[in-house]
């Protein structure tokens, strides 16, 4: 409970504020209009920030929550408290309908997206007949509760508040749990996260609904509060604003988008009074300044000001080291263990009229290392992706445990037991070793999105943690497991790349020259390391330069050259096969 | 033999971290000089900060002028060049044009020279001038960076790593390209973790260890010295053996 | 639909077209140079059109100002990033560009101003002041960021969208405005009129696809361009200048907005914040054409052209709804033929 204190006190002094004699009204207009937009931001903190999806059209969804009620109860009369779930439910839905279009956009053209259906959007609600066009909707009832009507800014405070500080708290419930590691693993590319069983486009699908329902929820308290709704307020312009509002407080943190909303709201006021005082001009003088400094915030402080904020207080929240006597069951596996666990034959993968890997054959049998060697280009990654099912076959067969594995995408092919490491560390680095490696326990939790925010997830997740813990010890970075992933040398973060696939629980371990930038003891390490998981019945395929390491480590080795199968057998055979030397090794023996 | 580049007590500093400490070194005219080290002793940065991608406390000083008020760019066009670690090729430009902009700042028939330069001495350049340069091994890539780094004519090529990923047969033709260099007038700084390949062609080697310079001498007397051999030369000719 | 209608918004199309085309090949300029998506190109619009019509009709415009104001603060940042390396024709050649060019353009203007002078010269006004802002706001905002991501770029520009859709209501008004034509000469072929505008309109996008076409394809400059796009710090190891490439790219695109502007508010009247709009239909064509190809987005802008006429024809309440959702098809057509490579972020 402890890491709970900050939020209760700052819950009380929320509270509080209201009844602080003297308060004038107008402050608490704008405390109502800080929740409304800390709503919204909060849900781009975790798109944005966190799951690094940028959207300009947040205040579209603001619309649909607001045009939902602002119809229904106006219109139809229903009570403000049943189309609460209706608000959430058409922003939801919305979501689903642009996130299936929109999360597939890649790169810069996904927020290009959103501003073109934010603007689309808004023009459909100015010019539908029934959202009232650009007149919109009014005579909206206001939330009552009993026989209290929420009719000023001062009583619906309360409502727009304990939203606020609700959401903030699943939303940090969200972020510190399975699904949210996975979210957290969004911005760094999709690639290993999928090589762990996590399917990304459902996991950017998901905080993208989870924005949109923050949004429609804005936008219901927003139409009850103003009791009128037009198009103005969820146009192309707002959609900044928000984005403003998340980069201003701190993208990456869930009070980063209320300690922004607070500073824009303010700052907005002060703008609209004082500047058509100073300069005399006709209206939007705000945005201007506003353009300016935004700008001038990104040279400054691009990570906004929040973590500026923290990075000043004197205390800081301690690390909390997981019980590792919590034990997670094993992965579950076929019954048996056939001989050859994993048999590559006649791969062929073509990108246009280049052949990266030309018919290659080969095996991985029980409890053996096999290396695969040869000149850069020679097809050794491509092999892997081929195997790990990143990039699928042009043509040939490979199967695991006799069963083929076929076009079979990544999520499917880490359930056999086939975790991976890779030639560019793909690490988050902003989380810690704890939470990186965990990723890799994915599939071997269950926790879902609804039961973390609700923290039922708590067994479930302190026995993926502690597993977590016990691959770092394992691999001998246990001092460093608190340490952000990004903050290792090159070398460790390999290391790190391994516990997180020794977390799989799996029985062929593929890594992708675990050894490059490794002191020479450290080189040591990791060879008695493989030699003791090969013992403990794993087997390993590697990909390595380090002749030296390759050689007395492997049970066998596999040359490739030109994408093409040269020569296969022991290190000693190898060491004298004439075509390897010619084509690799060279003659300076 | 005249000093081409003379750096005295630098500093480099990556954030508060200080990866570059008090290092002073020189290159003569006509010399192949080597840094070697581990991983993360700083070479890299030191190399960077010499060509001025990163701030630099300290001299460096280039044919006897002070480098401080130049930028990159100027420091390229007074024959300074850095062949960098990741190499830094135009990915989506054919290796002729990559060739043709490595002489952005020569005549035009300055360039003609240089083409035949570098295609003699990289013959499989000329084979792919049409490819793109992303769509090169790693061998070719680092010939494309280096035919690159040539065609302005350097005084003096800052190699990175040029061994880095790749083959052993394909290092030993890229560190015979070095020493051919030297006799043709370009001096060579090189940064290499391959020590033994590397002391082999170099004149001169500095060893660096955490940022500072730990050792320095005649590349044949570093090659024999005892902790050189334990710290730096166990592994790497294990291919070799 | 009769013939004549049908050629009509075909013509009508083409000609809007034109212009999305024109800042969409901008669009792509200062992307693969700068990787700014550059959301500002519709306030170049905006103030080169306003700026032009100003000029035109004797008033001395805020833009010229302007100019000089954002010319200062470059040559202040210029000054700052200097300041330990003081050389003087380094300081020279940031004053003539930030200080003296909007200055001398400034005191140009103010005098043509009150002579009234032919549209050419208002023409020419009107471009070197928009250029100059252009180039000053690269230098302000976008080189101090050159090393950020495109999302940090995006933002960036929005900011500045933001900041020069202000100001043009400040310089401008709410009040839409027109400005005389280029050309006044007309023909015309059956039932269709071909006015000497449109056909500047055609002239000058084909002139330019053209020009753009050569010069980055065929001239070492152009691909000293093209490689500051691929690999900055490749660039600045080969002795190409980066921020000098950030530079021209912005110059041209600003010029290129302008003169999209001044092409069209002869034929439609044009406000503070219209800009934003066309700017917004060239991106469309530049996304079509993924921000790299330049003759594939000459057809796109033609295709966004020509359906925004229809669409306003026929469901003339829902055009922007139309136009704009045309973009999402295409983006997700776009991503899926990208190829599945991992994208490093940071």
């Amino acid at each position: 409970m402890r890491e709970r204190w900050p939020l209760v006190i700052f819950a009380v002094i929320v509270a509080a504020v209201p009844f602080i004699p003297g308060m004038p009204p107008f402050w608490i207009v704008l405390l109502d209009n800080i929740g409304l937009s800390a709503l919204v931001a909060m849900g781009l903190v975790l798109l944005t920030g966190v799951g690094g999806l940028t959207s300009f059209g947040q205040a579209a969804f603001v619309g649909f929550g607001a045009y939902t009620t602002a119809v229904l109860s106006a219109q139809y009369g229903v009570s403000p408290w049943l189309t609460l779930p209706l608000s959430l439910l058409v922003s939801g839905l919305a979501a689903v309908l642009l996130g299936l279009v929109t999360v597939r956009l890649s790169g810069h053209y996904l927020p290009l997206g959103t501003l073109a259906w934010g603007l689309g959007l808004y023009y459909l609600f100015s010019k539908l007949a029934f959202l009232g066009r650009n007149d919109g909707v009014s005579g909206i009832p206001p939330l009552s509760i009993g026989s209290l009507k929420m009719l000023d800014p001062g009583t619906i405070y309360f409502a727009i508040w304990a939203a606020v500080l609700i959401s903030a708290l699943l939303t940090m419930n969200l972020l510190d749990s399975r699904t949210g590691r996975a979210i957290r693993a969004l911005r760094r590319g999709h690639i290993a996260a999928e090589a762990f069983g996590v399917y990304s486009p459902r996991a950017k699908l998901l905080v993208f609904i989870y924005a949109a329902v923050l949004a429609g929820l804005s936008g219901w308290l927003y139409a009850h509060f103003t009791r009128a709704v037009n198009p103005t307020p969820f146009g192309a312009q707002a959609g900044i604003e928000y984005l403003f509002v998340a980069v201003v407080g701190g993208a990456g943190y869930v009070w980063g988008g209320v300690l922004g909303a607070a500073i824009v709201v303010v700052l907005k006021e002060v703008l609209q009074s004082y500047l058509p005082l100073l300069l005399h001009g006709e209206g939007q003088l705000e945005t201007i300044v506003f353009g300016i400094l935004l700008v001038t915030l990104l040279q400054l402080a691009p990570t906004g000001l929040w973590p500026w904020l923290t990075a000043r207080l004197p205390f800081k929240p301690a690390a909390k080291t997981p019980d590792t006597s919590i034990k997670l069951p094993a992965r579950e596996r076929s019954a048996g263990t056939p001989n050859v666990l994993l048999q590559v034959d006649n791969a062929r993968k073509q990108f246009g009229g280049v052949v990266a890997v030309n018919n290659v054959s080969f095996d991985v049998q029980a409890r053996e290392i096999v290396a695969l060697i040869g000149p850069n280009g020679a097809g050794k990654s491509t092999t892997f992706n081929l195997i790990t099912g990143v990039l699928p076959p042009t043509s040939g067969n490979i199967s695991v445990l006799g069963k083929a594995v076929g076009n079979a995408p990544p999520q499917d092919v880490v359930k056999l037991g086939i975790s991976r490491t890779f030639q560019h560390v793909k690490l988050v680095p902003d989380m810690t070793v704890l939470e990186n490696v965990a990723i890799g326990a994915h599939l071997r939790g269950h926790s879902g999105a609804l039961s973390s925010m609700f923290r039922l997830d708590r067994a479930d997740e302190a026995k993926l943690l502690a597993e977590a813990a016990r691959q770092i010890e394992r691999v001998g970075l246990g001092d460093q497991m608190h340490q952000l992933a990004g903050s290792l040398s090159l070398g460790q973060q390999r290391i790190v790349e391994i516990a997180r696939a020794l977390c799989v629980d799996p029985m062929l371990l593929l890594l992708d020259e675990p050894a490059a930038g490794l002191r020479h003891m450290e080189k040591q390490r990791l060879g008695a390391l493989l030699r003791d998981l090969r013992a403990g019945g794993m087997s390993v395929l590697l990909v390595e330069h380090d002749m030296g390491f390759v050689m007395d480590l492997a049970d066998r080795i596999v040359v490739l050259d030109f994408g093409t199968k040269i020569a296969e057998g022991t290190p000693a055979a190898i060491k004298t096969n004439p075509e390897v030397i010619k084509a690799y090794l060279g003659a300076t023996a | 033999m005249s000093t081409l580049l003379e750096v005295t007590d630098a500093h480099v500093s990556y954030g508060k971290v200080e990866a570059v400490r008090s290092v002073s070194l020189t290159v003569a005219e006509n010399e192949i000089v080597t840094i070697i080290g581990a991983n993360g002793a700083g070479k890299t940065t030191l190399l960077s900060a010499i060509m001025g991608v990163f701030p630099l406390k300290g001299r460096v000083a280039f044919l006897g002028e002070d480098l401080a008020r130049y930028e990159i760019e100027d420091r390229v066009a007074r024959g300074l060049c850095l062949v960098p670690e990741h190499r830094e090729l135009f990915a989506t430009m054919n290796v002729e044009d990559n060739l043709q902009l490595g002489a952005f700042r020569m005549s035009k028939a300055h360039a003609a020279r240089g083409f035949e330069h570098v295609y003699t001495l990289f013959p499989k350049l000329k084979e792919r001038r049409k490819q793109l340069a992303g769509t090169l091994s790693g061998g070719e890539q680092q010939m494309l960076a280096m035919g690159r780094a040539l065609m302005g004519s350097p005084k003096m090529l800052m190699l990175d790593e040029p061994s880095l990923g790749l083959a052993p047969i394909i290092v030993a033709g890229i560190f015979e390209i070095v020493a051919k260099l030297r006799e043709e007038g370009v001096s060579v700084l090189l940064v290499e973790q391959n020590a033994k390949a590397a002391l082999q062609v170099a004149d001169r080697a500095y060893v660096m260890e955490l940022g500072e310079f730990v050792l320095s001498g005649k590349a044949s007397e570093i090659a024999t010295d005892q902790r050189v051999a334990a710290s730096y030369l166990g592994f790497a000719d294990a291919a070799a053996s | 639909m009769n013939t004549t209608i049908l050629l009509f918004l075909l013509q009508d199309g083409i000609t809007n077209g034109a212009i999305y085309a024109l800042l969409g090949l901008a669009l792509v300029l200062v992307f693969a140079v700068t990787r700014v998506i550059l959301i500002p190109q519709g306030e170049f619009v905006t103030y080169g059109a306003l700026t032009y019509a100003s000029l035109a009709a004797g008033r001395m415009p805020g833009t010229a100002k302007l100019a000089v104001v954002i010319g200062l603060v470059a040559f202040a940042f210029d000054l700052y990033a200097m300041r330990k390396t003081l050389h003087a024709p380094k300081i020279a050649r940031a004053f003539a560009l930030h200080v003296a060019f909007p200055v001398v353009v400034l005191l140009a203007s103010m005098w043509a101003a009150d002579q009234r002078m032919p549209a050419g010269v208002s023409l020419v006004l009107s471009l070197l002041i928009v250029a100059s802002i252009g180039l000053s706001l690269y230098r302000i905002v976008f080189q101090p960021l050159a090393h950020t991501s495109v999302l940090v770029l995006l933002i960036a520009s929005v900011g500045v969208h933001l900041a020069l859709q202000g100001l043009g209501l400040l310089f401008f008004g709410a009040e839409g405005q027109r400005g005389p034509t280029l050309l006044t000469a007309s023909a015309t072929l059956g039932s269709l009129r071909f006015t000497g505008q449109g056909m500047a309109v055609y002239g000058i996008t084909v002139a330019f696809i053209i020009g753009l076409w050569l010069f980055f394809g065929l001239t070492l400059y152009g691909k000293a361009l093209r490689a500051t796009a691929v690999n900055r710090l490749g660039a600045r190891l080969v002795g190409i200048r980066t921020t000098l490439s950030g530079q021209i790219a912005f110059l041209l695109a600003s010029t290129i907005g302008a003169l999209s502007g001044i092409l069209i508010v002869p034929i439609t009247t044009l406000y503070y914040d219209t800009g934003f709009l066309i700017g917004l239909k060239g991106f469309i064509a530049a996304i079509i054409g993924g921000l790299i190809s330049y003759p594939l987005t000459a057809v796109a802008a033609i295709v966004v052209g020509i359906v925004e006429a229809f669409s306003s024809f026929y469901a003339s309440n829902f055009k922007e709804v139309i136009v704009f959702t045309l973009l999402i098809p295409v983006l997700l057509l776009r991503s899926l033929a990208a190829p599945a490579v991992e994208e490093e972020k940071d």
